[in-house]
């Protein structure tokens, strides 16, 4: 059992990640075609386990359903939705629109979904403006720095700001291109090598706790 | 093989003669003497198998004759098979000027360079017109072009191959493995002794937020990220969840772990089930603090939204990658008055992060917390090898920008020596 659980995990994640490091440095179409054919298997594996999240999205409403927890009107809704969404894609045998006539499935997409992923998307104009209002006060002297330098590059990226201060158009593009760019730089370099640090100790079995935990 | 090429050169170098008779009697400049002098073919024509690639190409090499310019030109001519009647009858397949396509322009580090950086260079490759099978021979040449005046070098036979070993990429492989022995290295030293580790405020804030949360009696928020489980900060998330959940069991505080992977919400839940077990309250695990609500990323939010403000965590996590939705996530959170904990790699959404939560772990941190939770020897010493890298990676920015410099004001290309080894080559 102990095998199963964690040796043969253990041993899986060894080979597939030497093999799939050494496939980056070999052109020859046949590690191409073993990629390909891994990303293939990695998208029918995704879609079992999507089986998984559903179920696990049906268990966890239909307790709070059942137990008339708080909010138990909400996830009424979602199964009533989700069943509806169901049915009507199957009905209209998935697809959107059939010679141009559009179906309910395509109805359900292009008049429900999208419009409240537009909804949602629209209020992040909202939520900009404010974090930007609160991180802009001039409380402490990285704030002041913060503040003024969001002003140059605010007045340098609007036809209107560059008209009125002529410089701030160059020192925008300075402030984005060399200060900005270098930190980001930065952060990158840092994060890169954390990636491959990660790897080289989940490859190396240093790293186990993304399989449950525990030492033995 | 030249046919009507040396037809054309033929009646060039007569006329030559006459312009030298009348240049010997009237004496013209030696410009006029030049443009008149019989256009040569490309000298030292080399074809061979595109080195390090998949296959499907051939590359062409040639020495520059010492009068081209941007007037003349040059033509590559390719034929399927071993023989070829008549070389004019080639297909032509690309037409450049001379004074262009230079090995030097190509991205051929110094040690798969395989001639001169002064030299012409041309690759073949399948599409746009052009098919080249591999294990198919074909014969390509190259033809100088002035006017009406064409010469064409003996074409040349190759055979395009794919490749098994990419050699232009070697000094990254090198470098990796010289990372990865570095990383090695530091666990060992962090088994022998301690190593110091600088207080890193987000983190140290992890227990101060799950104490609020245990005074408060309202649960605690943790997010993965946006990606699924193929993405290190995702991973880097989940390792971090383990250790949260295990103080959060502690405490004996609720999780809540919503996912927008099902493999993802796989994995927590076990990662969070081996946590309840090592802080000794198995019984208070729940197996549906992780779950799935969708993949779609505005579905999601809403959701994640609608559960902060009805539930009301204490705190919230914010780990791995994340996107548009990010602002929409911490800015809900902080109007529910949590005390919020960001981790991401996501260099484009920190600017949110740190204007919207209480903390936020920059880059690197996101993959250092699991080593700062911990104190194992094993984290630690990874995270001193991480810090060994970026101090070897500071020393050839320094040394690289120095020697570019050098290189630049000498002209001389020895610097290139040094910079090809830290050249991305693919």
């Amino acid at each position: 059992m102990i095998f199963l659980r964690r040796q043969l995990p253990l041993l899986v994640t060894l080979i597939t990640g030497i093999v799939f490091a050494a496939q980056y440095y070999v052109p020859h179409p046949a590690s191409e075609q073993m990629l390909t054919s891994a990303t293939k298997w990695l998208q029918i594996i995704g879609g079992f386990a999507l089986v998984l999240g559903v179920s696990s999205l049906f268990h966890v409403h239909a307790v709070k359903i059942r137990r008339k927890e708080a909010g138990w009107g909400y996830s009424f809704v979602l199964y009533v939705s989700m069943l509806g969404t169901i049915a009507v894609g199957l009905w209209s045998n998935g697809k959107e629109a059939v010679d141009g006539a559009m179906t309910v499935f395509g109805w359900v997409y292009n008049f429900m979904m999208v419009p409240l992923q537009g909804t949602m998307f629209a209020i992040l104009a909202l939520f900009i403006a404010s974090a930007a209002y609160r991180s802009f006060r001039a409380r402490s002297r990285e704030a002041s720095v913060l503040l003024i330098a969001a002003v140059i590059v605010m007045t340098g990226r609007v036809p209107l700001g560059e008209y009125l201060i002529p410089l701030s158009g160059d020192l925008s593009q300075w402030i984005l291109n060399v200060l900005n760019a270098s930190v980001r730089r930065a952060i990158l370099i840092g994060v890169s090598l954390g990636t491959v640090a990660l790897s080289i100790k989940i490859v190396f079995g240093l790293e186990r706790s993304y399989l449950g935990g525990g030492k033995e | 093989m030249r046919g009507k090429g040396l037809g054309v050169r033929g009646y060039g170098r007569a006329m030559t003669q006459r312009v030298i008779l009348a240049v010997s009697v009237i004496g013209l400049s030696p410009s006029f003497v030049s443009a008149q002098t019989p256009l040569s073919p490309p000298q030292d024509v080399r074809v061979f198998d595109t080195p390090s690639d998949g296959g499907g190409s051939l590359t062409m090499v040639w020495s520059p004759a010492s009068d081209e310019s941007a007037a003349t030109k040059y033509q590559v001519l390719l034929s399927e098979g071993t023989t070829v009647p008549d070389p004019a009858t080639m297909k032509v397949v690309a037409e450049f000027p001379a004074n262009q396509r230079y090995v030097r322009e190509a991205k051929w580090p110094w040690w798969t360079r395989p001639v001169e950086r002064d030299q012409h260079q041309f690759t073949l490759r399948n599409g746009k017109g052009i098919e080249l099978k591999d294990g198919s021979s074909y014969l390509i040449t190259v033809a100088r072009v002035s006017g009406d005046d064409r010469a064409i070098a003996t074409p040349v036979q190759a055979t395009p191959q794919p490749n098994w070993i990419n050699w232009n990429q070697m000094n990254n492989l090198i470098l990796a493995l010289l990372f990865g022995g570095i990383v090695f290295y530091s666990i060992g030293i962090a088994r022998k002794r301690e190593i110091f580790l600088r207080r890193i405020p987000g983190l140290a804030a992890v227990d101060e937020a799950i104490g609020r949360a245990t005074e408060l009696g309202k649960p605690i928020l943790y997010l993965t990220g946006a990606h699924d489980m193929h993405d290190p900060s995702t991973i880097a998330a989940a390792i971090i969840l383990g250790r949260v959940a295990k103080r959060a069991a502690a405490y004996e505080t609720d999780i809540l772990v919503p996912h927008r992977d099902p493999i993802t919400m796989a994995v927590c839940q076990e990662i969070t089930k081996q946590a309840y077990l090592e802080a000794g309250k198995p019984d208070l695990y729940k197996d549906d603090s992780n779950f799935f609500i969708t993949s779609d990323q505005f579905s999601y939010t809403a959701a994640v939204d609608g559960m902060m403000l009805r539930k009301k965590p204490a705190a919230n996590f914010f780990m791995g990658s994340y996107f548009a939705e990010a602002l929409l996530l911490t800015e809900t959170g902080a109007s529910t008055g949590a005390i919020q904990i960001a981790g991401t790699d996501s260099d484009h959404q920190l600017p949110f992060f740190v204007t919207t939560c209480d903390y936020t772990l920059i880059g690197e941190e996101l993959y250092a917390a699991s080593a700062y939770l911990s104190r194992e020897p094993v984290q630690v010493g990874t995270l001193r090898g991480q810090d060994i890298g970026k101090a070897l990676i500071l020393g050839v920015l320094g040394i690289g920008t120095i020697v570019a410099t050098l290189g630049a004001l000498l002209d001389a290309q020895w610097p290139q020596l040094f910079l090809d080894l830290f050249k991305d080559v693919k």
